[in-house]
């Protein structure tokens, strides 16, 4: 039994973590009906500048911190400015091939401004097992792993704040139910999508520090989206706690699937299991969990 | 039911009752090779009621979206509050007192009535983010003011119940209402109604004349309307603006307007000469 509550915890843990890389999906997708491929890449790229900014200038995280969240805001900026006000008004699938683009663009400036070898990322946050849950609960708990829990937590509960209580969270919801309507009463469009643009990096700042502690800054990183796509088809692709709560059914199936169904048909359910749970789900929910019902009028 | 606006002190407004507000001139608004609007001129006064009519596919609609800068005609300028330009932006419009409705009711379907209304307020609300992310101190004081104002419109299109209901549930009249509500939290000086009676029953369009010609005369609000329903035109309006494939057929009195030919055969359907 204890082995079984140690599973579904640091299964837990790692859906935290997808949950992480979710977010920024649904934030972008949410507001702007784009689904941002370069999400996965957002991590990578960001997590890069956090570690290049620290190695060549000396200074300490925090600091590096706030300056990458300027760059992510620049970024964001300029992808609304040299990307996206070109492609108003395309089709989804226009804007998701741009995206695409994008992706490989990021991940060569990156190489290109920092290197691309591993970059160990080490700001002091807490590894191995934490005793004291090893000596009071006799069970295994990787430190790191509850350190993201709680930085999910707060960034959620902040996102959750930001969009439900302030006028410009107000606007954002208002973008993404109507363009028009949005727009007729003054909303401006392109600050709108600077904002998202700029959260969602934020965001996957966030998740690049939190992989990159895990496994350090390569390029793998990028990598890691695959693996919230599962997440958003469980989740909903418009929904923020969707992205959290598909995140940690896919965490803890995959690890009790891995450990429990293994065995049985030669083990690494770990790599193909959260597809196939997604698999299933399309099936019978195609708009996930928490998404909106999608109603076609026949 | 105290009037929220006094006319007088209707925001960056210097335009006196009955002198011209908005003028559009000469335009000419096409979509490739098909010609939305074609050379049309007429003004809006201040205080009025002015409808625009025509047939289906007359560029009524597009007119609007004109004024309001959802589109940016190839010619003719627009004069607004003794300004020309050559086109508006949808920003401008709404920040110098133009909010409008439309003709497939355009609603936040996932927000509440409230929160939908609150909207329109938005433009006004100039506290800095950060206080608004604590939600607390200047920056909750001005959320409540606010939302006083919001109360009154509420209480004025007598929406009260429905305050709390995601508006994606509500029933269509009710949804042109909470649109209309919308538009009125912005304080116009203009206010464009696309089709504000369209798929409603008689009572329906009975209160919607009503809450019509109130704003009007509380508020001082000048409109701007689409409608079919030929009834409420003649009731409502004060002058009377009549375009057909494009162009402008008419314009004038209502009791002018119905006994022009042109107009009588253009909703007959009399056969276009070209």
């Amino acid at each position: 039994m204890l082995f079984f509550i140690e599973t579904v915890l640091s299964g837990l843990m790692a859906g935290v973590m997808y949950s992480l890389v979710a977010l920024g999906f649904v934030l972008i997708f949410k507001a702007s009906g784009i689904f941002n491929f370069a999400q996965g890449v957002f991590c990578l790229f960001a997590a890069l500048t956090f570690v290049g900014i620290m190695e060549k200038t000396g200074v300490p995280w925090p600091v590096s911190f706030v300056l990458t969240v300027g760059v992510m805001i620049a970024l964001a900026w300029a992808i609304e400015r040299f990307l996206l006000s070109h492609l108003v008004n395309q089709e989804p699938i226009i804007l998701f091939m741009a995206t695409i683009g994008l992706a490989y663009f990021l991940e060569g400036l990156g190489d290109l401004m920092w290197g691309s070898d591993v970059k160990p990322l080490d700001i002091g946050l807490p590894s191995g097992a934490s005793d004291w849950m090893l000596d009071t609960f006799d069970i295994y708990v990787e430190k790191l792993e509850v350190v993201a829990a709680v930085v999910a937590a707060a960034l959620v509960t902040g996102l959750a704040v930001f969009f439900q209580k302030t006028r410009i969270g107000r606007a954002l919801r208002a973008v993404a139910d109507d363009h028009q309507a949005a727009l007729s009463v003054g909303i401006s469009l392109r600050t709108i999508w600077v904002i998202v643009w700029s959260v969602a990096g934020i965001v996957a700042l966030v998740a690049g520090i939190m992989w990159g502690a895990k496994s350090g800054v390569q390029f793998s990183l990028s990598l890691i989206a695959l693996k919230a796509l599962p997440v958003l088809i469980l989740g909903g692709f418009t929904s923020i706690p969707g992205a959290i709560v598909g995140g940690l059914i896919i965490g803890v199936g995959e690890k009790v699937a891995e450990i429990y169904l293994g065995p049985f048909v030669g083990g690494a359910i770990e790599n193909w299991f959260a597809y196939m749970l997604a698999l299933a789900f399309l099936l019978v929910r195609p708009q996930g969990l928490f998404g909106e019902r999608i109603i076609e009028r026949v | 039911m105290n009037a929220f606006v006094e006319p007088a002190t209707m925001p960056g407004s210097g335009v006196a009752k009955g002198e011209v507000l908005l003028s559009v001139a000469n335009v000419s608004l096409a979509f490739g090779g098909v010609k939305a609007i074609t050379n049309i001129s007429f003004d809006i006064r201040k205080g009025e009621i002015r409808a625009i009519i025509g047939p289906n596919g007359a560029g009524k609609t597009s007119m609007l979206n004109v004024i309001n800068g959802f589109y940016h005609p190839q010619e003719g300028t627009i004069t607004w509050r003794g300004k020309a330009r050559r086109k508006m932006k949808p920003y401008e419009a709404a920040s110098h007192g133009i909010a409008r409705t439309f003709q497939n009711v355009a609603l936040f379907k996932g927000m509440t009535t409230l929160d939908n209304i609150m909207t329109g307020r938005g433009l006004s609300m100039k506290k800095n983010f950060l206080w608004q992310c604590l939600h607390w101190g200047p920056a909750l004081k001005e959320e409540i003011d606010h939302r006083h104002r919001v109360e009154e419109i509420i209480d004025f299109l007598e929406i009260q119940a429905i305050r709390k209901t995601p508006v994606g549930r509500l029933p269509y009249g009710l949804q042109k209402r909470v649109e209309l509500a919308r538009a009125l939290a912005m304080e116009p000086e203009l206010l464009l109604l696309d089709e504000p009676m369209a798929g409603m029953n008689l009572e329906e369009k009975e209160d919607m004349s009503r809450f019509i010609l109130d704003v009007n005369q509380q508020f001082g609000t000048t409109i701007a309307l689409i409608e079919h329903d030929m009834g409420v035109v003649m009731d409502l309006s004060d002058r009377v603006v009549v375009l057909d494939y494009g162009r402008k057929i008419a314009d004038g009195m209502p009791e002018d307007v119905q006994k022009n030919q042109d107009v009588i055969d253009a909703y007959l359907g009399v056969p276009h000469e070209e």
